[in-house]
């Protein structure tokens, strides 16, 4: 009686000791084992469906990078962005500005997207979210930079002009796929994940480049 | 010499003059965060979170479900029944199921082995109806039971260490048509959504301020907001699908914060705005 | 029967200092519900706070309180011991009393 007890202390205290002294797995089995668990965590819900977790290479890579601490290299960020510029398409009427007084309603919206949103309501930028813009918002992130009199500080007297004209594509270009200019940038891919509409996005871009919009006084 | 000393009667009027003006400007340059952070400090006294410690309380002693048993036999991972300091070693692996588990996820295996009550069921209850009320209700009273005490999870285990390394990653994970990810808005200093501030939460002491607040009484909507409620609205704000409650990723996350917050102080219930 | 009331009651010099948090949905009757009709009005409307069984303060509320109220006032004269008990009745008629004793 008294063996059989021993020995099951035994077992029990190398199990235990086992448990603790395991070595972790390697990084690749973790990221398995991470896959595997993604897999059973969530479900569908309104129109957010489990398509959103599909492993994007670009994410993965500039996910890793964040988690290491070690970015990814300039060969492979020039790929990411050589691969997201290929996204950007330019107006289909030849226009880049729409409406401030619009995209200023785009910039405070944060609506649209989540699984309590309905599969067609507009969706908002979220800009100020991130960014500060007009003066008069004091509701503004820092999670990016400030765009406070973006057009006059980047001199933008005539946006139509030749001169504005690389400001202008470079701005309308950072608004439809951000990645395009920085491999691993945090802000959304407005047009290239279908966020806003070409109509939105003229309406921001107004916002920022027309000399009429407030946030340029 | 006596004339550079004295200061005449209209000197003395208009330095007193100067410093009233620029008393005014100071006090208007009081930013808006300051402001809010004002606002919160005067909602701190009369917690609504103490009406559901309360009931949390009862629900422990009470004997309920189809075994007519109450909850306190209940190993929170310090030994059946004790719950002082049971919070701020949570999530914590448990050998009876083999997994590590969050205060949530432990309660239901709890409720399910002690009461009768259907865990699975539990869990597809949406937050704040049924029984998934009173869960948040026992996670609120248990909670405050460490209140002021520091976080110091356990990393002996094996499970524990695969467990935070998965939270990492799930951390960092990027997705959704926005690209978020935990990290876009926690995982550096001093930065803002809109007026709130954001703990970093790869490290203290944002880890243990993060972490460590929640459950929480949310005063814009009058909610009970329990840990699992919050990763939940965090990853609908991401525009993610949706987190199973008690789920391993769930786990995971919760085990990244707790290890990055060791030593830091947990204030649940916490009021928010 | 509703929630219990957390009522603490601090003396110090000649007052002691109540607070009282009440659980109730504090419904304005001017909220809207998802389908758009109006939330009926359900809201504490009368308080009563009394001192070993006297009353010494009575309040009436309107819509304009908010969710899981919170209440603070100071009774003159009220010392460590004393029975404190605050009722409150809403527009439907239910009425809940607790009781607390002075620190």
């Amino acid at each position: 009686m008294k063996r059989s007890i021993t020995l099951s202390l035994s077992v029990v205290a190398a199990a235990l000791l086992a448990a603790c002294a395991a070595p972790l797995p390697s990084s690749a089995e973790l990221d398995k084992l991470t896959q595997d668990i993604i897999a059973r965590s969530f479900r569908a819900q309104g129109q957010a469906k489990l398509d959103r977790l599909s492993p994007d290479e670009d994410n993965r890579l500039c996910a890793e990078a964040d988690r290491t601490g070690v970015a990814v290299d300039a060969k492979t960020a020039q790929a990411i962005e050589a691969r997201n510029m290929q996204t950007i398409k330019a107006p289909s009427d030849g226009k880049y500005l729409g409406d401030f007084k619009q995209g200023e309603r785009v910039a405070q919206s944060g609506a649209g997207k989540t699984w309590t949103d309905a599969e067609n309501s507009a969706n908002g930028g979220n800009c100020y979210n991130c960014h500060q813009i007009s003066k008069e918002e004091l509701s503004y992130g820092t999670l990016g930079p400030s765009l406070y009199n973006y057009g006059k500080i980047r001199g933008v007297t005539d946006p139509n002009s030749a001169a504005a004209k690389p400001i202008v594509e470079y701005t309308w270009g950072k608004l439809q796929n951000a990645r395009a200019y920085n491999a691993c940038s945090s802000m959304p891919r407005f047009g290239h994940k279908g966020i806003l509409n070409e109509k939105q996005i003229k309406d921001v871009m107004a916002l920022l480049l027309d000399p009429a919009s407030p946030i340029n006084k | 010499m006596q004339q550079q000393a004295r200061l005449t009667g209209l000197g003395h009027f208009l330095l007193g003059l100067g410093l009233l003006c620029t008393v005014p400007l100071a006090l208007a340059q009081k930013s808006a965060t300051d402001s809010i952070a004002e606002y919160r400090a005067m909602l701190q006294d009369g917690n609504p979170a103490d009406l559901f410690e309360a009931k949390g309380e009862a629900l422990w002693k009470q004997k309920r479900g189809p075994k007519n048993a109450s909850l306190e036999q209940c190993d929170l991972g310090k030994g059946p029944g004790v719950v002082k300091g049971a919070w701020v070693e949570l999530p914590r692996y448990f050998a009876d199921t083999g997994r590590v588990q969050d205060l949530e996820s432990r309660l239901l295996t709890c409720m399910q082995t002690l009461q009768g009550f259907d865990a699975d069921e539990i869990a597809k209850t949406p937050f704040g109806r049924g029984e998934q009320a009173n869960v948040t209700a026992l996670a609120t009273w248990i909670a405050s039971e460490s209140k002021g005490m520091k976080f110091n999870l356990s990393q002996s285990h094996i499970e524990e260490r695969k467990m935070y390394e998965v939270g990492k990653r799930l951390f960092f994970m990027r997705g959704g048509p926005h690209d978020f990810a935990c990290a876009t808005c926690h995982a550096q200093d001093d930065k803002r959504i809109r007026l709130q501030d954001l703990p970093n939460i790869t490290k203290n002491p944002g880890a243990g301020n993060g972490f460590g607040a929640w459950p929480a009484y949310r005063v814009s909507n009058g909610q009970m907001w329990s840990a699992q409620l919050r990763l939940n609205d965090c990853y609908r704000q991401q525009r993610f699908p949706y987190p199973l409650f008690g789920s391993e990723a769930t786990i995971a996350l919760g085990v990244y914060m707790g290890v990055n917050g060791k030593g830091g102080e947990a204030t649940a219930p916490a009021i928010k705005r | 029967m509703a929630d219990p009331m957390r009522i603490r009651a601090q003396a110090s010099g000649d007052k002691a200092t109540v607070r009282v948090l009440m659980s109730h949905e504090m419904e304005s009757g001017q909220r809207k519900d998802a389908s758009g009709k109006l939330v009926p009005a359900w809201h504490i409307q009368d308080i009563t706070a009394t001192l070993n069984g006297k009353p010494v303060m009575t309040a009436e509320w309107g819509p304009a309180v908010s969710k899981n109220p919170f209440l603070q006032f100071a009774i003159k004269g009220a010392k460590a011991g004393d029975k404190v008990a605050i009722t409150w009745k809403d527009n439907k008629g239910e009425s809940r009393t607790d009781e607390a004793t002075v620190s």
